[in-house]
């Protein structure tokens, strides 16, 4: 057996085990339980024993029975440590424990033997501790949102790190932000609006969009390499240099708090993404179904509406599905364009809210539960036609 | 024959495409235009207003004589800069009355005051006063008055469009606006970010490239931060970053990492002391930096997983027979396939990032050591109100944006000769 494998797998496999305890503790902490101390020290040393003890014991007894005397005794040792704990705490570090152990299992002196045992450790093991932190990291952010959402200020300043929530409370109490928000702030009013202006994005994008991708894709005419560059280049500029000349126009046309100024830029911003993502998409229908149309003395209107329509409502849909989102996160216009709280979007008004350094955490949050779930949504219903779109660039940011 | 087909073909290319055209035309370069025009002049926010005559009408009874009517008009010229050339004045009185005295500047033709005002400096202000009579000796109906409303109208300068230019907007963008404080602060961010954000896309590109339980799963989660919206994403993080009651500092402080609660996004500099040397970290620039990769890696994971998940398995087949280690897989079979990915998604995101508004401002407004220029172009303009200078600024984003594009695009002409 090799001396650096096997240093190797025990410091690996037990740092495994030590952020797996680290992050059952901190949500446990997140739930009101008062713990101070990772006791990195001691449980680094246990995790080394254990895997230690799983090197030499081998395939001598069962997998399961193995795991569940190593659970037992770490559980034991980890309850002596922290005192007193609820059960629910000590179920989770024996899940834990049981989950590690089968995970270590398939090790033992002879694979560890083998040519790059040491590498395959490594990569196995920052795999699943990829895995744990990738995800742990990513759903934080949204996981925080949704729970400070039910609190109540009293209770976040007593304990800020107490997650926890009292679903036996009255459903009013519970729901408390929501209705705030809803009759306090008008966000029934905003999220008609969003949805107004989103909605109202992807027809008039598509209407522009579906000619203008059919004539790139299908017609000839002198500027036609020119225009699918410029596409692309037009793509990349940043509505940040617009702002300005937008803002002056704009505002001299009166066309500033005015929900139709904000759908004229929101369509053009999202017209060269769809134009392009379309005529990829038409390029790909037989031409000889047209080229008998044209026999039938369709014209260029009919050939549309009867051939190509039908035949792309996948990627028509995907690519309204994309305006969509893009519309409704949009930020940056809302903000320049909308000051009047009668014709805000759901970003502009949750932006607002927070400008007022009085407006309690868990009405802000509960705005942004509001304004996250129909992205996220639509993003997990339809993921499959969304995900290849996604690589093709539609979605700047 | 085939002449006029081609000929009717272009035509009706021409109308298919005109719609779209003009529409990007007109919303996003003319405005990219636009910048170079106001940039050379010396335009601030409130400039921009075009100053409106505008008249207030109140209506008052004249005691002792109900047959009468005193309606007073209050004038004022809107704007406090600029003078109004011209101002015409336009009201209707009811039937069957007549004023009283008219005064000069107007006239009276079928029941239609129309009246001359000449010209308004800029403040100018006057009440108009007109007195009504009925011919027949009865009451006038004060409401129907007022619900008439005059119209004014005028000509004036509108500052946009004379031709008096300056040079001193670029003079202070590059002078008097600590511009190379404020580029570099865009370049740290922009580079940090995008390799940042590259190197979490191909971390998590090998995770999902493996076979385990929740792969699909794992998949959508890791694209949540991209696709959600950013205002709520920027203010969840406040919350958890905030110095006093944030869930980040209360843990650490709670398992004792640190003593002190960190202001993550509003400190500037944290010095760490590093083997008796004191290294300067500029802190909230890597909190936002870090910001930046969470929410943009996704990208680069979907991109780099695309492209792995082409990559023929007899390679690694192969791999494994010549006895190769994970790791040389990885540097002798994996890299070489995604590297051109990797060379257009650093392009695409230094670009994209280099332009990074919404991000920064929502989490620290650009203080603290955060200035980008994006940034800086939304302050010269509207936190200053000088409109000019915020258009410099854009016209340097731009110049700077053309200069990698040039280069992204030559890249990507070598990339398509290559295969």
């Amino acid at each position: 057996m090799k001396i650096k494998s096997l240093i190797l797998y025990c410091l690996i496999s037990s740092i495994f085990l030590f952020s797996l305890v680290s992050i059952w503790k901190v949500l446990s902490t997140l739930q009101g339980i008062d713990l101070e101390n990772f006791n990195f020290a001691i449980i680094l040393t246990l995790g080394i024993g254990i895997s230690l003890i799983n090197l030499i014991v081998g395939d001598k007894f069962h997998k399961a029975i193995k795991s569940i005397i190593f659970a037992i005794l770490f559980t034991f040792v980890d309850g002596y440590l922290v005192q007193l704990m609820p059960i629910w705490y000590n179920i989770g570090i024996f899940g834990i424990l049981i989950f590690y152990s089968f995970k270590i299992d398939k090790y033992n002196q002879k694979n560890l033997d083998l040519d790059h045992s040491s590498q395959t450790v490594v990569f196995e093991f920052l795999t699943l501790f990829g895995i744990v932190l990738f995800s742990f990291v990513i759903l934080f952010p949204f996981y925080m949102m949704i729970v400070t959402s039910f609190k109540t200020q009293a209770a976040l300043l007593i304990n800020p790190l107490d997650f926890s929530i009292n679903f036996a409370q009255d459903i009013k109490e519970l729901f408390k932000s929501y209705f705030v928000i809803f009759d306090t702030y008008k966000f029934g009013r905003y999220i008609l609006i969003s949805t107004f202006v989103s909605v109202g994005t992807v027809i008039v994008t598509l209407i522009f969009a579906i000619p203008a991708a059919y004539a790139v894709a299908r017609l000839n005419f002198f500027g036609k390499n020119f225009l699918s560059t410029s596409i692309l280049i037009i793509y990349m500029f940043p509505a940040i240099v617009l702002v300005i000349p937008l803002y002056t126009v704009f505002s001299q046309l009166g066309l500033r708090n005015n929900v139709g100024g904000l759908l004229i830029v929101y369509t053009a911003t999202t017209l060269p993404v769809a134009i392009y993502m379309l005529q990829g998409y038409f390029k790909s229908i037989p031409k000889e179904l047209e080229e008998a149309a044209i026999m039938d003395k369709l014209n260029w209107f009919g050939i549309i509406i009867k051939i190509i329509l039908p035949l792309s409502i996948p990627a028509i849909s995907s690519v309204a599905l994309y305006v969509f989102m893009i519309a409704w996160n949009e930020f940056l216009f809302s903000l320049m364009f909308l000051d009047n709280p009668n014709s805000f979007t759901l970003s502009r008004a949750i932006q607002y809210l927070s400008g007022d350094a009085e407006t309690p955490r868990q009405y802000l949050m509960a705005g942004s539960v509001v304004v996250t779930i129909p992205v996220l949504f639509i993003f997990v219903y339809f993921e499959k036609y969304l995900v290849s779109g996604l690589t093709a660039g539609s979605v700047k940011g | 024959m085939s002449d006029t087909l081609s000929k009717i073909e272009k035509r009706t290319a021409y109308i298919l495409l005109l719609p779209a055209v003009f529409l990007v035309f007109s919303i996003i370069l003319f405005p990219i235009f636009a910048n170079v025009w106001i940039s050379f002049k010396e335009v601030g926010l409130k400039d921009i207003r075009i100053p409106e005559p505008r008249a207030k009408k109140i209506v008052k009874s004249v005691k002792e004589s109900p047959d009468k009517i005193k309606i007073i008009y209050k004038l004022r010229n809107s704007s406090l800069i600029l003078d109004i050339r011209d101002v015409m004045f336009q009201d209707k009185i009811p039937k069957n009355t007549e004023p009283l005295n008219l005064d000069q500047r107007c006239k009276l033709k079928s029941l239609i005051i129309n009246c001359n005002f000449g010209d308004w400096k800029a403040k100018y202000k006057e009440n108009f006063q007109i007195i009504l009579v009925n011919k027949s000796g009865t009451k006038i109906d004060k409401k129907e008055i007022k619900s008439i409303k005059p119209k004014l109208s005028g000509k004036s300068d509108n500052i946009l469009l004379n031709t008096n230019f300056t040079l001193k907007n670029f003079k202070k963008v590059f002078f008097q606006n600590e511009f190379f404080d404020l580029l570099s602060t865009t370049f740290y961010y922009t580079f940090f970010g995008t390799v940042g954000s590259i190197v979490f896309g191909i971390l998590a590109a090998q995770l999902v490239n493996q076979k385990f339980f929740g792969r699909t799963f794992m998949r959508s989660i890791l694209l949540f931060p991209y696709v959600g919206p950013v205002v709520a994403l920027a203010y969840t993080w406040e919350l958890l970053l905030d110095p006093y009651s944030g869930t980040l500092n209360n843990l650490l402080l709670n398992f004792q990492v640190i003593q002190e609660p960190l202001n993550l996004l509003g400190q500037k500099y944290l010095t760490i002391n590093f083997f008796g040397f004191d290294l300067k970290l500029r802190l909230a620039l890597t909190t936002v930096i870090i910001f930046e990769i969470w929410r943009y890696f996704p990208l680069a994971f979907l991109f780099i997983l695309a492209r792995l998940q082409a990559v023929p398995k007899e390679l690694y087949e192969a791999a494994d027979v010549d006895g190769a280690g994970p790791l040389q897989k990885f540097i002798s079979i994996t890299l070489p396939q995604i590297i051109a990915v990797i060379s257009i998604l650093f392009m695409i995101r230094f670009i994209w990032n280099f332009n990074k508004f919404e991000d920064i401002f929502l989490l620290t407004g650009g203080a603290s050591g955060t200035r980008t220029l994006p940034i800086n172009v939304y302050e010269q303009g509207f936190t200053i109100s000088d409109i000019g200078m915020g258009s410099a600024v854009s016209i340097v984003i731009v110049l700077l944006l053309l200069i990698f594009m040039f280069i992204y695009f030559r890249l990507l002409g070598r990339r398509a000769d290559e295969n």
